[in-house]
């Protein structure tokens, strides 16, 4: 899979290394803004109210 | 000229490996990076969760508490009033209480001297978890008795992630002060009670903890947490009576100095 990735982008090695950078970097923006604050409330070991 | 490599040239690199390997271990190659792809993100959400829910709660918060003008914190007292004749006084009779605000209305905030002199936190109106626990911190239980009332003034709160506002709810002792400041007045309540309660037990927010069918006569004040940190096994409940109460102007003697 990785190795597929990086047979297929373009540009010397070092311009295929900064684009895996700035790929990763925007996975782990959306992964801290919007996909893992969807997935915290069904991850209960955060409550704290008693009902 | 250009040494051009006649002898020995290498063999070129086989472009892709033996047709009869690839078909399995390409596909035990594939699950195999997924799986590493899925553990770093477990990590990273634990990253997430321990971490950056800090950061970003915590500014949150410091910026509730500096948007109210009314708040008291130790970085902005109050603008030293026209010295009056005598300082508010700490009062026993009736205190004034607001009615319950709107929902995720930030009405109050919390002073805990046990858990630092810099320790401020704004309390909102209802316990919803997205809007309110997670992003302003404490919540105060809809329904529940208002600062400085008769019957119970239920706050939850974080004690890990999140800003953590309860963190060090462990360490509170009989008799700490837990400080309450609204618009209208200054409610010091003093520990009375730490408690391990099961999560279904509702009964410590009634208006006299945990006894039901007693009409209240005194004000108290709750905290629910999560117990053990780190966990949603249990809660950590704190039950806290009014000690007195004091006009706005005032400061508390709990937040004077270097008490």
């Amino acid at each position: 899979m990785y190795g597929w990735l990086w047979r297929h982008l373009p540009g010397p090695a070092w311009v295929r290394v900064g684009i895996l950078v700035v790929a990763a970097a925007v996975v782990v923006a959306v992964c801290f803004l919007w996909a893992f604050p969807a997935l915290a409330p069904l991850v209960p070991f955060n409550d704290i109210t008693v009902d | 000229m250009t040494a051009a490599p006649d002898v020995a040239t290498p063999p070129a690199r086989p472009s892709r490996p033996p047709r009869g390997r690839s078909v399995v271990a390409t596909v035990v190659g594939v699950v195999g990076e997924l799986l590493i792809t899925l553990g770093v993100l477990v990590g990273l959400f634990v990253v997430w969760q321990l971490w950056w829910t800090d950061v970003v709660a915590e500014r949150e918060q410091a910026e509730v508490v500096a948007e109210l003008d009314w708040a008291w914190t130790p970085q902005r007292p109050r603008p030293t009033a026209e010295p009056t004749a005598e300082a508010p006084a700490e009062r026993t009779d009736p205190a004034p209480v607001m009615a319950e605000p709107a929902y995720a209305t930030t009405f109050a905030t919390l002073h805990v001297p046990r858990w630092g002199a810099d320790y401020v936190r704004p309390i909102t109106q209802g316990t919803g978890k997205t809007d309110v626990l997670d992003t302003l911190g404490l919540g105060h239980y809809e329904g529940t008795a208002m600062p400085g009332a008769i019957g119970n003034f239920a706050v939850a709160g974080h004690r890990v992630t999140y800003g953590k506002p309860l963190n060090r709810v462990e360490e509170l002792q009989i008799g700490d002060p837990l400080i309450v400041q609204t618009e209208q007045a200054w409610y010091v309540y003093r520990v009375t009670e730490a408690l391990v309660v099961r999560p279904s037990q509702v009964e410590v927010l009634l208006p006299v903890p945990s006894q039901p069918d007693v009409a209240p006569t005194q004000a108290v004040m709750t905290l629910t947490t999560c117990h053990p940190m780190y966990s949603a096994r249990e809660r950590y409940i704190v039950h806290a009576t009014l000690d007195y109460w004091m006009a706005p102007e005032g400061t508390p003697v709990e937040l004077q100095g270097d008490a």
